[in-house]
Protein backbone atom coordinates (compact mmCIF):
# COMPACT_ATOMS: atom_id res chain seq x y z
CA UNK A 1 0.00 0.00 0.00
CA UNK A 2 1.48 3.92 -0.64
CA UNK A 3 3.10 5.11 2.41
CA UNK A 4 2.39 8.06 4.12
CA UNK A 5 5.43 11.00 3.44
CA UNK A 6 4.70 12.86 6.80
CA UNK A 7 7.92 13.12 8.25
CA UNK A 8 11.47 11.83 8.09
CA UNK A 9 14.76 11.91 9.78
CA UNK A 10 17.07 14.76 8.02
CA UNK A 11 20.30 14.61 9.94
CA UNK A 12 22.03 12.63 12.73
CA UNK A 13 24.79 11.84 15.11
CA UNK A 14 26.62 9.81 16.83
CA UNK A 15 28.92 11.23 19.61
CA UNK A 16 32.36 9.11 18.84
CA UNK A 17 33.64 8.70 22.35
CA UNK A 18 32.82 5.93 24.58
CA UNK A 19 35.06 7.07 27.26
CA UNK A 20 35.34 11.28 27.77
CA UNK A 21 36.54 12.36 31.10
CA UNK A 22 35.89 16.02 31.38
CA UNK A 23 32.72 16.52 29.12
CA UNK A 24 29.31 16.87 30.30
CA UNK A 25 26.34 15.45 29.15
CA UNK A 26 25.31 18.45 28.39
CA UNK A 27 28.36 19.43 26.38
CA UNK A 28 27.86 15.97 24.73
CA UNK A 29 23.88 17.03 23.52
CA UNK A 30 24.78 20.41 21.97
CA UNK A 31 27.93 19.27 20.16
CA UNK A 32 25.49 16.18 18.97
CA UNK A 33 22.63 18.67 18.14
CA UNK A 34 25.21 21.23 15.98
CA UNK A 35 26.34 18.06 13.75
CA UNK A 36 23.19 16.37 13.19
CA UNK A 37 22.11 19.78 11.84
CA UNK A 38 25.43 20.01 9.73
CA UNK A 39 24.44 16.05 8.48
CA UNK A 40 21.57 18.00 7.17
CA UNK A 41 22.96 21.15 6.00
CA UNK A 42 19.93 22.85 8.71
CA UNK A 43 20.63 26.11 10.95
CA UNK A 44 21.22 26.14 14.64
CA UNK A 45 18.34 28.58 14.23
CA UNK A 46 16.26 26.36 11.83
CA UNK A 47 15.16 24.23 15.04
CA UNK A 48 11.71 24.79 16.07
CA UNK A 49 10.83 21.81 17.86
CA UNK A 50 12.46 19.92 20.97
CA UNK A 51 12.41 16.52 22.32
CA UNK A 52 13.82 15.38 25.74
CA UNK A 53 14.30 12.59 27.59
CA UNK A 54 15.38 14.38 30.85
CA UNK A 55 18.76 13.34 30.32
CA UNK A 56 22.16 15.75 31.46
CA UNK A 57 22.95 18.02 33.83
CA UNK A 58 20.23 20.66 34.41
CA UNK A 59 18.26 19.26 30.86
CA UNK A 60 14.65 18.96 30.75
CA UNK A 61 11.61 20.97 29.98
CA UNK A 62 12.89 23.69 31.78
CA UNK A 63 17.01 23.30 30.93
CA UNK A 64 17.12 22.12 27.72
CA UNK A 65 16.09 25.05 25.85
CA UNK A 66 18.18 27.70 27.60
CA UNK A 67 21.38 25.88 27.52
CA UNK A 68 21.30 25.45 24.04
CA UNK A 69 19.92 29.05 23.13
CA UNK A 70 16.83 28.14 20.83
CA UNK A 71 13.17 29.11 21.14
CA UNK A 72 11.30 26.06 20.16
CA UNK A 73 7.48 26.20 19.76
CA UNK A 74 7.16 22.37 20.68
CA UNK A 75 8.71 21.11 23.85
CA UNK A 76 8.09 17.33 24.91
CA UNK A 77 10.39 15.97 27.54
CA UNK A 78 8.49 12.34 27.81
CA UNK A 79 11.08 10.19 29.13
CA UNK A 80 10.52 6.27 29.38
CA UNK A 81 13.74 4.89 29.23
CA UNK A 82 15.70 3.24 26.93
CA UNK A 83 12.74 4.03 24.48
CA UNK A 84 12.53 7.58 24.80
CA UNK A 85 13.88 8.22 21.29
CA UNK A 86 11.60 5.71 19.33
CA UNK A 87 8.58 8.18 21.43
CA UNK A 88 10.01 11.08 20.65
CA UNK A 89 10.37 9.70 16.84
CA UNK A 90 6.60 8.81 17.10
CA UNK A 91 5.98 12.07 18.67
CA UNK A 92 7.80 13.49 15.92
CA UNK A 93 5.67 12.08 12.94
CA UNK A 94 2.54 12.95 14.78
CA UNK A 95 3.57 16.65 15.95
CA UNK A 96 5.47 17.60 11.85
CA UNK A 97 2.22 16.34 10.25
CA UNK A 98 0.28 17.95 12.43
CA UNK A 99 2.20 21.49 11.51
CA UNK A 100 3.10 21.90 15.15
CA UNK A 101 7.16 22.18 14.00
CA UNK A 102 9.33 21.69 10.86
CA UNK A 103 12.51 20.99 12.33
CA UNK A 104 13.09 18.93 15.44
CA UNK A 105 15.70 17.70 17.55
CA UNK A 106 16.11 15.35 19.83
CA UNK A 107 20.05 14.85 21.96
CA UNK A 108 21.64 12.67 24.34
CA UNK A 109 24.55 12.85 26.41
CA UNK A 110 25.64 10.49 29.37
CA UNK A 111 28.92 9.92 31.51
CA UNK A 112 27.76 6.72 32.79
CA UNK A 113 31.50 5.06 32.17
CA UNK A 114 33.55 8.08 33.40
CA UNK A 115 30.96 8.43 36.08
CA UNK A 116 30.92 4.86 36.72
CA UNK A 117 27.40 4.25 37.24
CA UNK A 118 26.87 0.55 38.18
CA UNK A 119 23.42 0.41 35.77
CA UNK A 120 23.31 -2.96 35.85
CA UNK A 121 24.67 -4.33 38.89
CA UNK A 122 23.88 -1.51 41.62
CA UNK A 123 20.61 -2.54 42.94
CA UNK A 124 17.12 -0.97 42.95
CA UNK A 125 16.72 -0.60 46.54
CA UNK A 126 17.50 3.14 46.83
CA UNK A 127 15.14 6.34 46.56
CA UNK A 128 11.99 7.25 48.21
CA UNK A 129 9.20 5.38 49.54
CA UNK A 130 6.75 4.10 46.66
CA UNK A 131 4.33 0.92 46.72
CA UNK A 132 6.64 -0.88 44.10
CA UNK A 133 9.76 0.05 46.40
CA UNK A 134 7.78 -0.95 49.00
CA UNK A 135 7.72 -4.47 47.40
CA UNK A 136 10.26 -4.64 45.89
CA UNK A 137 13.33 -3.16 47.83
CA UNK A 138 14.25 -6.38 50.14
CA UNK A 139 14.88 -9.03 47.92
CA UNK A 140 18.20 -7.04 46.33
CA UNK A 141 16.82 -7.64 42.69
CA UNK A 142 19.24 -5.98 39.88
CA UNK A 143 18.23 -5.05 36.54
CA UNK A 144 20.09 -7.83 35.04
CA UNK A 145 18.51 -9.71 37.45
CA UNK A 146 15.45 -8.92 36.03
CA UNK A 147 15.93 -9.50 32.58
CA UNK A 148 17.76 -12.82 33.47
CA UNK A 149 14.19 -13.77 35.39
CA UNK A 150 12.77 -13.13 31.61
CA UNK A 151 15.25 -15.48 30.16
CA UNK A 152 14.28 -18.04 32.74
CA UNK A 153 11.04 -18.62 31.73
CA UNK A 154 11.41 -18.35 28.16
CA UNK A 155 13.81 -21.44 28.62
CA UNK A 156 11.50 -23.03 30.88
CA UNK A 157 8.16 -22.17 28.59
CA UNK A 158 10.11 -22.97 24.85
CA UNK A 159 13.30 -24.61 25.66
CA UNK A 160 15.78 -21.65 24.42
CA UNK A 161 19.19 -22.53 24.98
CA UNK A 162 21.77 -20.13 26.16
CA UNK A 163 23.60 -21.43 23.46
CA UNK A 164 20.72 -19.78 20.44
CA UNK A 165 21.22 -16.78 22.94
CA UNK A 166 25.07 -16.97 22.89
CA UNK A 167 24.64 -16.80 18.82
CA UNK A 168 23.05 -12.60 19.24
CA UNK A 169 26.38 -11.59 21.40
CA UNK A 170 28.15 -13.40 18.31
CA UNK A 171 26.45 -11.76 15.45
CA UNK A 172 26.47 -8.27 16.91
CA UNK A 173 29.87 -8.52 17.75
CA UNK A 174 30.43 -9.70 14.26
CA UNK A 175 29.04 -6.22 13.10
CA UNK A 176 31.30 -4.31 15.71
CA UNK A 177 35.17 -5.55 14.80
CA UNK A 178 33.90 -3.20 11.46
CA UNK A 179 32.54 -0.36 13.28
CA UNK A 180 35.96 1.53 14.00
CA UNK A 181 34.08 3.32 16.62
CA UNK A 182 32.56 -0.17 18.47
CA UNK A 183 36.42 -1.44 18.32
CA UNK A 184 37.69 1.96 20.21
CA UNK A 185 35.75 1.73 22.27
CA UNK A 186 35.62 -1.54 23.39
CA UNK A 187 39.14 -0.98 23.49
CA UNK A 188 38.53 2.44 25.81
CA UNK A 189 36.51 0.06 27.66
CA UNK A 190 39.31 -2.81 28.24
CA UNK A 191 37.41 -5.18 27.13
CA UNK A 192 39.17 -8.65 27.66
CA UNK A 193 39.42 -9.50 23.62
CA UNK A 194 38.16 -7.07 21.28
CA UNK A 195 38.42 -9.19 18.50
CA UNK A 196 35.05 -11.60 16.75
CA UNK A 197 33.73 -13.98 19.40
CA UNK A 198 32.20 -17.42 19.44
CA UNK A 199 29.45 -19.05 21.63
CA UNK A 200 31.85 -20.66 23.26
CA UNK A 201 33.08 -17.42 24.22
CA UNK A 202 30.31 -16.30 25.87
CA UNK A 203 29.29 -19.59 27.76
CA UNK A 204 32.99 -19.07 29.27
CA UNK A 205 32.29 -15.88 30.80
CA UNK A 206 30.99 -15.56 33.84
CA UNK A 207 27.88 -15.88 34.97
CA UNK A 208 26.30 -12.43 35.94
CA UNK A 209 22.55 -13.03 36.80
CA UNK A 210 21.80 -16.76 35.97
CA UNK A 211 21.06 -17.78 33.11
CA UNK A 212 23.02 -14.41 31.37
CA UNK A 213 26.71 -14.24 31.20
CA UNK A 214 28.64 -11.12 31.05
CA UNK A 215 29.19 -11.71 27.00
CA UNK A 216 25.10 -11.65 26.96
CA UNK A 217 24.99 -7.89 28.64
CA UNK A 218 25.43 -4.37 26.84
CA UNK A 219 28.74 -2.65 28.17
CA UNK A 220 28.42 0.78 30.15
CA UNK A 221 29.99 3.52 28.19
CA UNK A 222 29.98 7.28 27.80
CA UNK A 223 28.31 8.53 24.40
CA UNK A 224 25.28 10.36 22.95
CA UNK A 225 24.01 11.77 19.77
CA UNK A 226 21.01 14.00 18.26
CA UNK A 227 18.64 13.16 14.63
CA UNK A 228 16.43 15.81 13.02
CA UNK A 229 12.89 15.59 12.50
CA UNK A 230 11.84 17.09 9.67
CA UNK A 231 8.44 17.98 7.15
CA UNK A 232 8.64 16.77 3.86
CA UNK A 233 8.93 20.39 3.06
CA UNK A 234 12.19 20.58 4.62
CA UNK A 235 13.56 17.33 3.66
CA UNK A 236 13.01 18.62 -0.12
CA UNK A 237 16.44 20.47 0.43
CA UNK A 238 18.56 19.14 2.72
CA UNK A 239 22.34 17.96 2.11
CA UNK A 240 21.79 13.68 2.01
CA UNK A 241 18.33 11.63 1.34
CA UNK A 242 15.95 11.48 3.83
CA UNK A 243 15.04 8.68 5.80
CA UNK A 244 10.55 8.52 5.92
CA UNK A 245 9.51 7.86 9.26
CA UNK A 246 6.44 5.65 7.91
CA UNK A 247 4.67 4.18 11.69
CA UNK A 248 5.02 3.97 14.96
CA UNK A 249 3.50 2.17 18.23
CA UNK A 250 4.08 2.78 21.60
CA UNK A 251 2.76 0.44 25.01
CA UNK A 252 3.75 0.07 28.22
CA UNK A 253 3.40 -3.78 30.24
CA UNK A 254 4.42 -4.90 33.93
CA UNK A 255 4.20 -7.53 36.34
CA UNK A 256 0.74 -8.83 36.77
CA UNK A 257 -0.64 -11.07 38.58
CA UNK A 258 -0.82 -14.59 36.42
CA UNK A 259 0.89 -12.27 33.14
CA UNK A 260 3.27 -13.76 31.30
CA UNK A 261 6.63 -12.43 31.73
CA UNK A 262 8.18 -13.72 27.87
CA UNK A 263 6.12 -11.13 25.66
CA UNK A 264 6.87 -7.91 25.96
CA UNK A 265 5.54 -4.38 24.97
CA UNK A 266 6.78 -4.54 21.60
CA UNK A 267 4.16 -7.36 20.98
CA UNK A 268 1.62 -4.05 21.31
CA UNK A 269 3.77 -1.51 19.81
CA UNK A 270 4.97 -3.26 17.08
CA UNK A 271 1.48 -4.43 15.28
CA UNK A 272 0.57 -0.72 15.75
CA UNK A 273 3.47 0.93 14.20
CA UNK A 274 3.18 -2.21 11.39
CA UNK A 275 -0.39 -1.44 10.54
CA UNK A 276 0.51 2.82 10.35
CA UNK A 277 3.34 1.74 7.85
CA UNK A 278 1.83 -0.84 5.90
CA UNK A 279 4.13 -3.08 6.13
CA UNK A 280 4.74 -6.61 7.40
CA UNK A 281 7.53 -7.91 9.10
CA UNK A 282 8.52 -10.08 6.25
CA UNK A 283 9.28 -6.79 4.48
CA UNK A 284 11.98 -5.29 7.05
CA UNK A 285 15.68 -6.12 6.01
CA UNK A 286 17.17 -4.44 8.93
CA UNK A 287 15.81 -4.95 12.90
CA UNK A 288 17.74 -2.05 15.36
CA UNK A 289 16.69 -3.65 18.50
CA UNK A 290 18.10 -2.37 21.59
CA UNK A 291 20.06 -5.34 22.88
CA UNK A 292 20.62 -4.52 26.48
CA UNK A 293 20.86 -8.02 27.15
CA UNK A 294 20.90 -11.45 24.58
CA UNK A 295 17.56 -12.03 25.73
CA UNK A 296 15.85 -8.17 25.23
CA UNK A 297 16.64 -9.22 21.24
CA UNK A 298 15.27 -12.57 21.52
CA UNK A 299 12.02 -11.73 23.31
CA UNK A 300 11.54 -8.73 20.77
CA UNK A 301 12.30 -10.67 17.49
CA UNK A 302 9.50 -12.59 18.60
CA UNK A 303 7.11 -9.61 19.59
CA UNK A 304 8.10 -8.17 16.59
CA UNK A 305 7.05 -10.96 14.33
CA UNK A 306 9.99 -12.49 12.56
CA UNK A 307 8.84 -15.32 14.28
CA UNK A 308 5.88 -16.77 16.65
CA UNK A 309 6.07 -16.16 20.63
CA UNK A 310 8.69 -19.32 21.34
CA UNK A 311 10.54 -19.79 18.44
CA UNK A 312 13.33 -17.53 18.39
CA UNK A 313 15.65 -20.13 19.41
CA UNK A 314 14.58 -22.11 15.83
CA UNK A 315 15.30 -18.76 13.93
CA UNK A 316 18.14 -17.86 15.58
CA UNK A 317 19.57 -21.51 14.44
CA UNK A 318 18.14 -20.70 11.17
CA UNK A 319 21.43 -18.49 10.60
CA UNK A 320 19.52 -14.68 10.51
CA UNK A 321 21.10 -11.82 12.00
CA UNK A 322 24.63 -11.71 10.45
CA UNK A 323 24.37 -8.67 7.61
CA UNK A 324 26.30 -11.16 5.56
CA UNK A 325 23.37 -14.16 6.21
CA UNK A 326 20.17 -14.12 4.44
CA UNK A 327 17.34 -12.80 6.04
CA UNK A 328 17.05 -10.41 8.74
CA UNK A 329 19.62 -8.13 9.82
CA UNK A 330 20.48 -6.99 13.30
CA UNK A 331 21.98 -4.18 14.79
CA UNK A 332 24.75 -3.43 11.94
CA UNK A 333 26.48 -1.09 14.34
CA UNK A 334 27.55 -3.94 17.29
CA UNK A 335 24.20 -3.24 19.14
CA UNK A 336 24.98 -2.07 23.10
CA UNK A 337 26.65 -5.17 23.61
CA UNK A 338 29.65 -4.43 21.67
CA UNK A 339 29.16 -0.52 20.34
CA UNK A 340 27.52 2.32 22.69
CA UNK A 341 25.45 1.97 25.84
CA UNK A 342 26.04 5.01 28.03
CA UNK A 343 22.14 3.98 29.69
CA UNK A 344 19.17 4.81 26.95
CA UNK A 345 20.31 3.65 23.87
CA UNK A 346 17.21 4.29 21.81
CA UNK A 347 18.79 6.88 19.93
CA UNK A 348 21.39 4.70 18.46
CA UNK A 349 18.59 2.45 17.43
CA UNK A 350 17.46 5.09 14.99
CA UNK A 351 20.82 6.27 13.90
CA UNK A 352 21.74 2.82 12.72
CA UNK A 353 19.01 2.37 11.28
CA UNK A 354 19.19 5.76 9.33
CA UNK A 355 22.62 4.98 8.19
CA UNK A 356 21.53 1.88 6.62
CA UNK A 357 18.47 3.21 4.41
CA UNK A 358 21.71 5.83 3.00
CA UNK A 359 23.78 2.96 2.35
CA UNK A 360 26.24 4.52 5.21
CA UNK A 361 26.77 1.58 7.50
CA UNK A 362 30.18 -0.45 8.08
CA UNK A 363 28.11 -3.59 8.00
CA UNK A 364 25.54 -2.50 4.92
CA UNK A 365 22.97 -4.51 3.57
CA UNK A 366 22.90 -3.57 -0.04
CA UNK A 367 19.91 -2.40 -0.88
CA UNK A 368 18.16 -2.13 2.64
CA UNK A 369 14.33 -0.49 2.30
CA UNK A 370 13.08 -0.94 5.45
CA UNK A 371 14.25 -0.79 9.02
CA UNK A 372 12.35 -1.30 12.33
CA UNK A 373 14.07 0.68 15.55
CA UNK A 374 12.50 -0.98 18.79
CA UNK A 375 13.82 0.13 22.35
CA UNK A 376 12.55 -0.91 25.31
CA UNK A 377 12.71 0.93 28.37
CA UNK A 378 13.08 0.34 31.89
CA UNK A 379 12.71 -3.65 32.85
CA UNK A 380 12.09 -6.29 30.83
CA UNK A 381 10.48 -8.60 33.38
CA UNK A 382 8.91 -5.22 35.51
CA UNK A 383 7.77 -2.29 34.35
CA UNK A 384 8.74 -1.09 30.86
CA UNK A 385 7.94 0.54 27.54
CA UNK A 386 7.90 -0.33 24.00
CA UNK A 387 8.17 1.98 21.11
CA UNK A 388 8.81 0.87 17.59
CA UNK A 389 9.51 2.93 14.74
CA UNK A 390 9.68 1.62 11.33
CA UNK A 391 11.78 4.07 8.65
CA UNK A 392 11.83 3.90 4.97
CA UNK A 393 14.73 4.54 2.53
CA UNK A 394 13.41 7.81 -0.15
CA UNK B 1 32.69 -0.74 33.43
CA UNK B 2 35.84 -2.58 32.65
CA UNK B 3 34.83 -6.34 31.83
CA UNK B 4 38.20 -7.67 33.88
CA UNK B 5 35.41 -7.88 37.48
CA UNK B 6 34.78 -10.48 39.66
CA UNK B 7 31.26 -11.67 40.14
CA UNK B 8 30.31 -14.33 43.60
CA UNK B 9 30.55 -17.67 42.69
CA UNK B 10 27.76 -19.64 43.81
CA UNK B 11 28.47 -20.16 47.85
CA UNK B 12 27.11 -23.04 49.83
CA UNK B 13 24.52 -21.71 52.82
CA UNK B 14 21.89 -20.24 53.87
CA UNK B 15 20.52 -16.91 52.20
CA UNK B 16 18.73 -15.47 55.17
CA UNK B 17 19.77 -11.83 55.42
CA UNK B 18 19.09 -10.18 58.55
CA UNK B 19 19.65 -6.63 57.25
CA UNK B 20 17.71 -6.49 54.05
CA UNK B 21 16.20 -2.76 53.18
CA UNK B 22 12.93 -2.16 54.61
CA UNK B 23 9.74 -0.46 53.64
CA UNK B 24 9.64 3.28 53.63
CA UNK B 25 6.75 5.05 55.55
CA UNK B 26 4.40 7.13 55.15
CA UNK B 27 3.33 4.71 52.39
CA UNK B 28 -0.54 4.27 52.42
CA UNK B 29 -0.58 1.88 49.83
CA UNK B 30 1.70 -0.54 51.34
CA UNK B 31 1.21 0.03 55.12
CA UNK B 32 -1.41 -2.71 55.76
CA UNK B 33 0.66 -5.24 53.98
CA UNK B 34 3.49 -4.85 55.92
CA UNK B 35 1.69 -4.65 59.66
CA UNK B 36 0.44 -8.10 58.50
CA UNK B 37 4.08 -9.40 58.09
CA UNK B 38 4.47 -8.77 61.66
CA UNK B 39 1.68 -10.41 62.37
CA UNK B 40 3.26 -13.32 60.24
CA UNK B 41 0.36 -12.65 57.86
CA UNK B 42 0.99 -12.40 54.21
CA UNK B 43 -2.04 -9.76 52.97
CA UNK B 44 -3.46 -9.64 49.87
CA UNK B 45 -6.58 -7.27 48.02
CA UNK B 46 -9.60 -8.60 46.49
CA UNK B 47 -12.24 -6.15 44.85
CA UNK B 48 -16.01 -6.62 45.05
CA UNK B 49 -16.15 -8.54 41.55
CA UNK B 50 -13.07 -10.74 43.29
CA UNK B 51 -10.47 -9.88 41.43
CA UNK B 52 -7.28 -10.24 43.01
CA UNK B 53 -5.18 -6.80 43.38
CA UNK B 54 -1.74 -7.25 44.36
CA UNK B 55 0.98 -5.15 44.80
CA UNK B 56 -1.21 -3.68 47.05
CA UNK B 57 -3.22 -0.20 46.45
CA UNK B 58 -6.06 1.70 46.98
CA UNK B 59 -8.11 0.67 43.92
CA UNK B 60 -9.15 -2.48 41.83
CA UNK B 61 -6.73 -1.91 38.92
CA UNK B 62 -9.56 -3.82 37.02
CA UNK B 63 -12.52 -1.88 38.19
CA UNK B 64 -10.88 1.19 39.64
CA UNK B 65 -13.31 0.42 42.40
CA UNK B 66 -11.84 1.86 46.12
CA UNK B 67 -14.10 -1.09 48.07
CA UNK B 68 -11.29 -3.26 48.33
CA UNK B 69 -11.35 -6.04 50.98
CA UNK B 70 -8.03 -7.52 52.63
CA UNK B 71 -7.19 -11.33 53.01
CA UNK B 72 -4.67 -13.72 54.30
CA UNK B 73 -3.04 -16.17 52.34
CA UNK B 74 -1.97 -19.56 52.59
CA UNK B 75 1.47 -18.69 52.00
CA UNK B 76 1.98 -21.22 49.32
CA UNK B 77 2.99 -20.78 46.26
CA UNK B 78 4.75 -21.62 43.35
CA UNK B 79 8.08 -20.57 41.28
CA UNK B 80 7.26 -18.50 38.29
CA UNK B 81 10.80 -17.51 37.26
CA UNK B 82 14.39 -16.71 39.27
CA UNK B 83 17.62 -15.74 38.52
CA UNK B 84 20.55 -16.04 41.21
CA UNK B 85 22.37 -12.87 41.60
CA UNK B 86 26.06 -13.12 41.15
CA UNK B 87 27.35 -9.70 41.24
CA UNK B 88 25.15 -6.91 43.13
CA UNK B 89 27.33 -3.47 44.45
CA UNK B 90 24.60 -2.78 47.27
CA UNK B 91 25.29 -2.49 50.59
CA UNK B 92 24.43 -5.91 52.15
CA UNK B 93 23.86 -8.21 49.29
CA UNK B 94 27.22 -7.71 47.65
CA UNK B 95 28.28 -9.57 50.87
CA UNK B 96 25.85 -12.12 50.83
CA UNK B 97 27.45 -14.09 47.84
CA UNK B 98 24.67 -15.62 45.25
CA UNK B 99 21.36 -15.30 45.75
CA UNK B 100 18.23 -15.77 44.77
CA UNK B 101 15.35 -13.18 43.50
CA UNK B 102 12.04 -14.76 42.15
CA UNK B 103 8.46 -14.52 41.35
CA UNK B 104 6.28 -16.38 43.41
CA UNK B 105 2.82 -17.17 42.02
CA UNK B 106 0.86 -17.73 44.91
CA UNK B 107 -1.85 -20.01 45.18
CA UNK B 108 -4.38 -17.61 45.62
CA UNK B 109 -3.78 -15.82 42.26
CA UNK B 110 -1.08 -12.90 43.36
CA UNK B 111 2.93 -12.66 41.80
CA UNK B 112 5.23 -11.23 44.21
CA UNK B 113 8.69 -10.63 43.86
CA UNK B 114 10.60 -12.77 46.99
CA UNK B 115 13.71 -14.53 47.27
CA UNK B 116 13.54 -18.36 47.98
CA UNK B 117 16.21 -19.52 51.08
CA UNK B 118 17.14 -22.75 53.04
CA UNK B 119 19.21 -24.44 50.04
CA UNK B 120 22.18 -25.62 49.90
CA UNK B 121 23.32 -24.27 46.32
CA UNK B 122 20.41 -21.56 44.98
CA UNK B 123 22.01 -22.41 41.43
CA UNK B 124 20.79 -25.84 41.31
CA UNK B 125 18.25 -26.47 44.00
CA UNK B 126 15.78 -23.90 42.65
CA UNK B 127 13.73 -24.17 40.00
CA UNK B 128 11.02 -22.98 38.06
CA UNK B 129 7.39 -24.83 38.92
CA UNK B 130 8.82 -25.93 42.69
CA UNK B 131 6.35 -25.17 45.44
CA UNK B 132 7.62 -22.61 48.38
CA UNK B 133 5.91 -21.68 51.30
CA UNK B 134 6.39 -18.21 52.99
CA UNK B 135 8.00 -17.65 56.02
CA UNK B 136 8.99 -14.49 57.85
CA UNK B 137 12.48 -13.49 58.02
CA UNK B 138 13.52 -11.23 60.96
CA UNK B 139 15.17 -8.29 60.58
CA UNK B 140 17.83 -6.30 62.76
CA UNK B 141 16.74 -3.02 64.31
CA UNK B 142 14.10 -2.07 66.66
CA UNK B 143 10.41 -2.41 64.92
CA UNK B 144 11.95 -3.74 62.40
CA UNK B 145 9.50 -5.18 59.20
CA UNK B 146 9.94 -8.89 58.94
CA UNK B 147 10.25 -9.89 55.24
CA UNK B 148 8.41 -12.24 53.58
CA UNK B 149 10.81 -14.93 52.12
CA UNK B 150 10.05 -18.31 50.80
CA UNK B 151 11.27 -22.28 51.32
CA UNK B 152 10.76 -25.15 49.24
CA UNK B 153 8.15 -27.58 51.01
Amino acid sequence: MAQERLAAIAGIHEYPLRVAPGVSSMQIKADSMKRALDDAGLDWGDVDGLYDALDGEGGGGLGLAAYLGIKPRLLDTTQVGGSSYEFHASHALRDIAAGRCNVAVTTYGSTAASMRVPIGTGGMGRGGASWQQNMEAPYGGTLISNYAMVAHRHMHEYGTTTEQLAQISVATRKHAMRNPEAVKAMTDLQFVKVDEITVEDVLESRIIADPLHLLECCMISDGGGAAVFVSPEIARDIKKKPVWIIGAGEATKYRENGGDITTSAGAQSAPAAYGQAGVTPDEIDIAMIYDSFSITVAVMLEDLGFCAKGEVGQFIEDGHLAFDQPGLTLNTDGGGLSSNHPGMRGLFLLLESVRQLRGESTSQVDGAKLAVAHGNGGLLGGTHTGGTVILAAD
Amino acid sequence: MPKAEGGSPPTKGNTNMANRPQPSFPEPDTQHFWDGCKEGELRYQTDPDGNVVFYPRGHSTVTGDRELSWNVSSGLGTVYTYSVVRQNRMPGFQELGAYAVAYIDLDEGFRMMSTVVGVDNPVTDIHIGQRVKVEFEEQSGDDSYPIPVFRPV
